[in-house]
């Protein structure tokens, strides 16, 4: 069977000059890839490359199946409230779970009606990941997913990524915090290394 | 070569001023050839994403927009005497002010982004959209113009040309693009070594940590 | 399928963010009325002058009313992080481009457009050049907002945007003010201005086509 996604020597540069050394991934149904690395390395930018953002400078990648990307940013319009965001989330993609479901499943129950700009920071981060919910995309990328979680929400995060993985789903995410409590056998490290500068005669 | 620009113009006829001539045409002639230079170099920047034509597309603005300038001004300053005007909205006026502006725009977008590559490429999207555009404008403009106001004095309705002054007015044309290949070739290689200089030395920095 | 679906669900959710702004998307209308009443305040009530003037004045109110909304055209997206989104996975791009410029011409264009009846008249533009008045706005328009969505998107991340934004905007509808106000000119002086609004149309359907592809690309380049 091919991976979900697979990517071969993916290479950045920003300001003239590559960000990592070229990377392969390859992301197996039912599996978890953790990216690591220094501050700077460029985690942020192979997640957005992966998802599609980013175009790269050189290297191939293929999504087969449907990707959804959590970043820094919740993604989310302040004006609308909870269940209007996950409303519009669900009519783009293949509809997932149920609104009020997945708004319960990221410890949001009873809050769909409250613009979204009344939330925590902590509170935006879940209605994000509430996206992963509402729509069928097998494919995760999760940038710093446990960021502004509390205990509860980060084992909540790990409830969510197990599900999915169990369901034949892939994630890969970037964190430095902690790792995901995932079994072993189903969890691949990349790490990052720092790109070459090249250096000019 | 380049002296030939001072040498060449002792020919005149009507009144010292008409030498300006010898700026302004070869100006205006330049400056829209170096935009078709422009396109081609940001259409291979965009496809390839080669460095070189990146920087050498992105070296042409500033040049076209200076010669821009020169046309617009000398035939402001032999608009004066001529037709006793320092601007009139004749056709060609107008579209070489809005060649210049596209210029600017430019300029001005590759000059917002930190990463200059980037900003490049971004700019490169603007000389496409600019060089479908122009032919357009410069057509609307022409049109607007023989509606609005035909009584115009245009600038093609000048007396047939005396064979004396073609031989100047060639030598004029010739310079001019060799001064634009100097003049690009000369900021290519600034902006080059300009990329350089900062990726050696984050290079130093980055072994002088290792050590 | 999916394309259609994603754009639809946009175009929906842009239209409920303008219903809960409502004041903020009003303000072309009040700017097309503040030109109408200003100019007569400021050249004099003639008549045969404010004829002459009115269609280059509805078309610059309508410019303006453009122009405002445009530095919020894209950034508000690109800061919450739903401009990434677009680009994610998917490869619809293009119509999601349509569908956000759709509403903006609906919001900063059709208004101008139903109320251009009423500026015609307060500005005593001859009732036979009306009917030009408004296809030409109605042809017009959306090329306004396709140029200023490519002048938006390629300034998106810059500093000091709004300068820049309306130095590119300027070269690029210089065609379109010449045909559309060329064709209510002719109109008015009892010339057929089919002419001019074929030329405007061409030009619309040029943009149509050309302008989301530069928008596309202008937008993924600023969100590197």
């Amino acid at each position: 069977m091919s991976p979900l996604l697979e990517a071969r020597q993916l290479e950045f540069h920003r300001y003239g000059n590559p960000v990592f050394r070229p990377v392969d991934v390859a992301l197996e149904a039912g599996r978890a890839i953790v990216l690591t690395g220094p501050n700077g390395v460029g985690k942020t930018t192979l997640l957005r490359l992966l998802a599609g953002i980013l175009a790269p400078v050189s290297g191939t990648l293929r999504h087969n199946a449907r990707v959804a990307f959590v970043g820094h940013l919740p993604a989310v319009k302040g004006d609308l409230t909870c269940r209007e965001n996950l409303d519009y989330e669900r009519r783009v993609g293949p509809p997932g779970i149920a609104l009020a479901e997945a708004l319960a499943q990221v410890g949001l129950a009873g809050l769909g009606s409250r613009p979204s700009r009344a939330l925590s920071a902590g509170q935006k981060r879940r209605l994000g990941l509430a996206r992963l919910l509402v729509r069928k995309t097998p494919i995760w990328l999760l940038d710093e997913p446990y960021a502004s979680l509390d205990d509860a929400g980060c084992t909540g995060v790990d409830t969510l990524i197990n599900r999915h993985l169990a369901d034949g789903g892939g994630v890969v995410l970037a964190t430095h915090q902690r790792h995901p409590r995932v079994e072993p056998g189903l969890l691949d490290n990349i790490v990052l290394e720092v790109g070459v500068v090249e250096e000019s005669q | 070569m380049y002296l030939a620009l001072y040498v060449v113009p002792p020919d005149y006829q009507q009144g010292d001023s008409a030498r300006i001539l010898y700026i302004h045409v070869p100006a205006a002639w330049q400056a829209m050839f170096i935009y078709v230079v422009m396109t081609i170099l940001a259409a291979i920047a965009l496809v390839w994403r080669i460095r070189l034509t990146e920087i050498l597309a992105m070296s042409c603005a500033p040049i076209g927009a200076a010669l821009t300038l020169v046309c617009l001004a000398t035939g402001s300053l032999w608009g004066k005497p001529m037709w006793g005007t320092w601007w009139e909205w004749d056709a060609r006026l107008t579209s070489m002010l809005v060649l210049l502006f596209i210029y600017i725009g430019i300029m001005g977008l590759y000059a917002a982004f930190d990463d200059r590559r980037k900003g490049a490429r971004i700019a490169s999207v603007l000389v496409l959209a600019g060089a479908v555009n122009i032919p357009i404008i410069h057509f609307s403009v022409e049109w607007w113009n023989t509606l609005h106001q035909p009584a115009t004095i245009k600038l093609t309705g000048e007396s047939s040309m005396d064979p004396s002054m073609l031989p100047p007015l060639i030598w004029m044309v010739i310079s001019t693009k060799l001064f634009f290949g100097a003049a690009l070739l000369d900021r290519a290689r600034n902006e080059l070594l300009d990329q350089d200089r900062s990726k050696s030395w984050v290079a130093r920095k980055v072994l002088q940590a290792d050590q | 399928m999916i394309g259609t679906g994603s754009a639809t669900a946009l175009f929906r959710r842009d239209m409920k963010l303008a219903f809960r702004r409502l004041g903020e998307s009003l303000l072309p209308l009040f700017f097309l009325f503040t030109v109408i009443v200003l100019i007569p305040l400021g050249v004099g009530p003639g008549p045969t002058l404010l004829a002459r003037m009115a269609p280059g004045m509805v078309w610059v109110a309508a410019l303006l009313a453009s122009l405002l909304a445009l530095e919020h055209l894209f950034r508000p997206d690109l800061e919450d992080g739903t401009l990434e989104q677009w680009f994610v996975g998917e490869h619809s791009v293009y119509r999601r481009v349509l569908a956000r410029l759709f509403s903006h011409w609906l919001i900063t264009g059709l208004p101008v457009i139903v109320f251009s009846p009423l500026a015609a008249e307060m500005l005593h533009l001859p009732r036979h050049a009306l009917g030009t008045l408004i296809v030409s706005l109605l042809i017009g328009t959306p090329a306004l907002s396709l140029l200023g969505g490519l002048a938006a998107a390629l300034t998106l991340s810059t500093r000091g945007a709004s300068v820049l934004l309306s130095i590119l905007i300027f070269p690029l509808i210089v065609p379109l003010v010449i045909f559309a106000t060329g064709a209510v000119s002719m109109a008015a002086d009892s010339l057929d201005p089919s002419a001019h609004l074929g030329l405007l149309a061409a030009f619309t359907i040029l943009s149509l086509t050309l302008a989301p592809i530069g928008i596309a690309a202008a937008l993924r380049m600023n969100l590197e």
